[in-house]
């Protein structure tokens, strides 16, 4: 392994710009002539707009223009739209209401958008909008996820019960054949609370028109900058694509919420060329909590059924999930193909059956978040479990070895072959290092300080990279989910690629850099990763899944094959030797069995010189391009084990150890994935204990700030104890699963495992708070004292 | 309009400007010093803090005209030339960053921290004195690294507690 090549720990290329504030956000970014777009929103959750005047507005100072509605309806701009077709049960497809960037006629939640202020200054912008008359007709709100279909209310006329789609997965008679057979069922309800993503970035978008050349630039916020561009022309009709530029610089920070065509970017890049000037719009931090789409929202019904000698026989699920007042671009795909497939875990389970009931409500767009279903899945399933080892009397790590599957590929009830995997290992080491031999002693020492310790075992499994792209296309996708690469060598033999993913904190400049390094033999100072610009970039599909190591750098490893392939071609004629004789290791083409080579900063500038070959026969230049379309999901898995005291005087809950072991395939660059394992883990612990979105019954956002909704800070999480096993992953040529999302997958079944462990009981809702601990902690202690 | 004189990372700026602009607003619109950032306006995320007059202060929440006269260091002019500062060095040796955004913020309080509390800080300290700074990424498990790896080096370097530019 050399300094730069793959599996070092290399440090980060992008640092050097965050570190001495160069970075270059959207927000950072200011088009000559710039004007500022302030959003009007709706105050209430549901309500008639009879009327908008803006004849006052538009005469204050500085506007510029005031567009509603109407005005995208004139100019035959289309509606956001929905990209993930979910089918009902009875094969209808499912019933989804229109999603128009202003509001036509109706608002569906808080901050829903009215109408658009441009102005001069953003403060004009917004004093303008204060003067903006609207006429609502308030109509009563829908917000309870668990009750919505059954509302008197309806949200939108094109599903009458406020239902988009009731879905099944799963063989339904097998799994009632599995549960008569079983000598133990156990039920659980669970609630995974509603989380706002919260990148530390707000939205922003940046709209220019060139009337020249009747281009639209926009910059924008964006983890798939070229999906972006591919909506906004084919569904919104902004522009035909090579008449629009999108453009995600440096983004600081996506998890899901910015995979998404939002209303805010359509309006600013249309509004451009309506006022003839660059237009801007950036989120406040409110605003964000309001229209980012937001994560989670499901309500379940689990039931597992084992046998007398603790096999699990069968699964059922049934969940209610809350998309929210409008289908987001990936929304239906989450509760559905994101979530049941995921249902077997680890573990063997002859039948699986799950329904879900997507619902609207008025409330924010919900769609992915960091993990998006699977850890709405892993949660559903390590509850199952954790609490069925619990009534059974099992240990609840012997009894996760008991039904692990053990040998692959495993074809899983729920559409998933898993290809690859020792889950056995994870758990040994993850035991090892939390110290599990010492478990009692530790509770016994908590004990006799008046506190509660408890332990929490969480076993996950994802599904990642979210292709090949013809399965995701049989399941409703309306795209296909590869990636692309192009490798361009400049003739002194730097580099260039360009891929469809995108970096927001992933370091893909540096990882993937490593692999062009290890490859090609080359100075990894000497390889540039261009990534977000759709001028630059031809196509692309983005980051999310936990996508861009197994997909997007799997294309780039096929590119940097044809550049090898090619470079030998060229080299055969500098060395004068056959073709079939050309070895490349590295960085020098080298003729076998002899001392004749050519280094490959020399074979690019001969392939550019092109003196040595006929040009007829061989074409000059050196540059190559690949689609890569994997052979199937990756499995990323693996084993986390936290480990809690509470004080049952306070309800604080400290999480005093966490192991990790997570099994990612090959690695690149381990600093890095550690990195993300780091962050997963802090997003699932907030999800876990903090964290939680709240309306009230009039579908006031009452979390809209870090003031209202607890963010994980320093004094909140520990250091974390971060661990390895290997299987390298068979369907993509580096071996890559990911490990993007599997922190915040794994980590919210461990912490509330952990807790009922501690307070002796199940009754514990996300997110833990003190309050809701010390209640829990008191319930124990009556109990404790009654018996 | 009114006008406000301050010393920016060491060079003096004057400007006539609307009395409601926020520092933050200043530095970055007025002088295009767009590395302090806007998280949250509310002075939770502490993606926009500066150091005035030495001290670090969230720049979301406080009107230019009201530190009329003061000295301001931003991120950007927390090295010296070519030369990091040692703890922008320690961020990126312990990979205190991801998306890069909550960084300059992160930095200018570890080093605002290590001039309150000096050189060796244990994990205890820095995590609760970094309470206001929020990080979604990293966990802050190699932020804390870093801060006190950086807060050793900086000892090490010598480096006066206060910065030249204050």
């Amino acid at each position: 392994m050399s300094a730069t090549g793959i599996g070092a720990a290399v440090r980060r290329k992008e640092d050097h710009r965050f570190i001495t504030g160069q970075g270059r956000y959207t927000d950072d970014i200011n088009r000559p002539g710039q004007v500022h777009a302030y959003f009007l929103r709706s105050p209430h959750a549901h309500a008639i707009i009879k009327a908008i005047d803006t004849e006052a507005a538009a005469g204050m100072p500085g506007v510029i223009g005031i567009f509603t509605g109407a005005d995208l309806a004139a100019d035959k701009i289309g509606g956001l739209i929905c990209g993930w077709m979910i089918h009902n049960k009875d094969g209808t497809p499912m019933r989804a209401g229109p999603h128009p960037a202003l509001a036509q006629g109706k608002v569906r939640y808080v901050g829903d958008h009215v109408a658009v202020v441009v102005a001069e200054t953003l403060a004009e912008a917004k004093d303008a909008a204060e003067a903006i008359a609207v006429d609502y007709e308030e109509l009563p709100a829908v917000v309870d996820t668990g009750t919505a279909a059954g509302a008197k209310t309806v949200i939108h006329d094109e599903a009458p019960d406020n239902t988009v789609f009731n879905w099944h997965l799963g063989d339904r008679e097998a799994v009632e054949k599995a549960f008569r057979a079983a000598s133990h069922v156990t039920k659980l309800d669970l609630v995974n609370n509603r989380l706002v993503p919260n990148a530390m970035e707000p939205r922003a978008a940046v709209g220019d028109y060139d009337a020249g050349e009747g281009v639209f630039t926009l910059y924008t916020t964006s983890q798939n900058p070229h999906v972006a561009r591919l909506v906004l022309s084919a569904f919104i009709g902004i522009a035909p694509e090579n008449k629009l530029r999108v453009i995600a610089p440096d983004v600081g920070g996506g998890f899901g919420s910015k995979i998404f065509i939002y209303a805010e970017e359509t309006v600013c890049v249309w509004a451009a060329k309506k006022v003839g000037r660059p237009v801007k719009w950036t989120a406040d931090r409110t605003e964000a909590f309001l229209s980012d789409a937001h994560g989670r929202d499901h309500v379940t019904h689990a039931e597992l059924a084992t046998d007398a000698e603790g096999r699990i026989l069968g699964m059922r699920v049934k969940t209610t999930a809350n998309l929210g007042a409008y289908l987001s671009t990936f929304s239906s795909s989450v509760p559905t193909y994101l979530y049941a497939p995921l249902l077997s875990g680890q573990y063997d389970i002859p039948a699986i059956y799950c329904e879900v009931d997507a619902v609207y409500t008025n409330t924010a767009p919900v769609d992915a978040y960091r993990g998006a279903g699977r850890p709405e899945a892993t949660f559903v399933v390590e509850r199952l479990i954790e609490v069925t080892a619990r009534q059974l009397g099992k240990d609840p790590a012997r009894f996760r070895m008991q039904n692990y599957i053990r040998r692959f590929p495993h074809q899983t009830p729920v559409i998933m072959m898993y290809d690859t995997g020792n889950y056995g290992a994870s758990l040994k080491k993850a035991l090892e290092m939390i110290d599990y031999k010492g478990l009692g002693k530790r509770k016994r020492d908590s004990a006799r300080a008046g506190k509660l310790r408890g332990i929490g075992f969480s076993s996950y499994i994802e599904a990642c990279g979210i292709a090949p792209s013809a399965a995701v296309g049989s399941l409703g996708a309306g795209v296909g989910l590869w990636e692309s690469a192009e490798v361009r060598v400049n003739p002194i033999g730097t580099v260039e690629v360009l891929t469809g993913s995108h970096s927001h904190g992933q370091g893909h400049e540096t990882t993937f850099a490593q692999l062009v390094s290890d490859r090609l033999g080359i100075s990894i100072d000497n390889v540039s990763i261009i990534h977000g610009d759709t001028d630059k970039v031809q196509m692309g599909m983005g980051t999310y899944g936990s996508r861009s190591g197994a997909v997007g750098m799997s294309a780039i490893f096929k590119a940097l094959d044809k550049v090898i392939a090619k470079g030998k071609k060229v080299a055969a004629h500098v060395l004068e030797a056959d073709e079939a004789d050309i070895d490349f290791a590295d960085g020098h083409f080298a003729v076998k069995g002899t001392d004749r080579k050519l280094d490959f900063g020399s074979c690019a500038l001969q392939a550019y010189v092109a003196h040595k070959f006929n040009g007829q026969e061989l074409e000059p230049g050196l540059k190559e391009g690949a689609f890569y379309d994997p052979t199937n999901f990756t499995f990323p898995a693996g084993v986390h084990i936290c480990e809690v005291e509470i004080d049952p005087q306070t309800g604080v809950t400290r999480i005093e150890r966490w192991a990790a072991v997570d099994d990612f395939g090959n690695v690149i660059n381990p600093m890095i994935v550690e990195g993300q394992v780091h962050g997963g883990i802090a997003q699932g612990v907030g999800q876990a204990l903090l964290e939680g979105a709240r309306y009230n019954a009039d579908g006031q956002l009452v979390t809209a700030s870090f003031m209202d909704y607890t963010m994980p800070r320093a004094d909140d999480l520990p250091s974390f104890d971060v661990g390895m096993t290997v299987t390298p992953c068979p369907s993509n040529p580096l071996g890559i699963k990911g490990c993007g999302e599997a922190g915040a997958i794994a980590s919210p079944p461990a912490v509330i495992n952990a807790i009922t462990d501690a307070l002796g009981h199940e009754e514990i809702a996300m997110p833990a708070t003190p309050q809701a601990v010390w209640r829990a902690a008191r319930k124990s202690m009556n109990r404790m004292a009654a018996e | 309009m009114t006008t406000v004189s301050l010393t920016v990372n060491g060079r003096a700026v004057t400007a006539a400007i609307d009395p409601r602009t926020l520092l933050v607003q200043f530095l970055r619109e007025n002088l295009r010093l767009t590395g302090t950032h806007v998280g949250c306006d509310t002075s939770q995320c502490g993606a926009c803090v500066v150091h005035l007059d030495g001290k670090a202060v969230k720049s979301c929440t406080t009107l230019a005209v009201a530190v009329d006269g003061s000295s301001v260091t931003t991120i950007e002019g927390l090295a010296s030339g070519d030369a990091l500062h040692p703890m922008q060095e320690a961020f990126r040796e312990h990979h205190g960053l991801q998306c890069g955004f909550c960084t300059p913020g992160m930095i200018m309080s570890a080093v605002d921290m290590v001039n309150r509390r000096g050189h060796h800080l244990d994990e205890k300290t820095i995590r609760e004195d970094l309470d206001g700074n929020i990080c979604r990424c990293t966990g802050y498990h190699n932020i804390v690294k870093a801060i006190a790896a950086g807060a050793e080096a900086m000892g090490r370097a010598g480096a006066p507690l206060r910065q030249a530019a204050e």
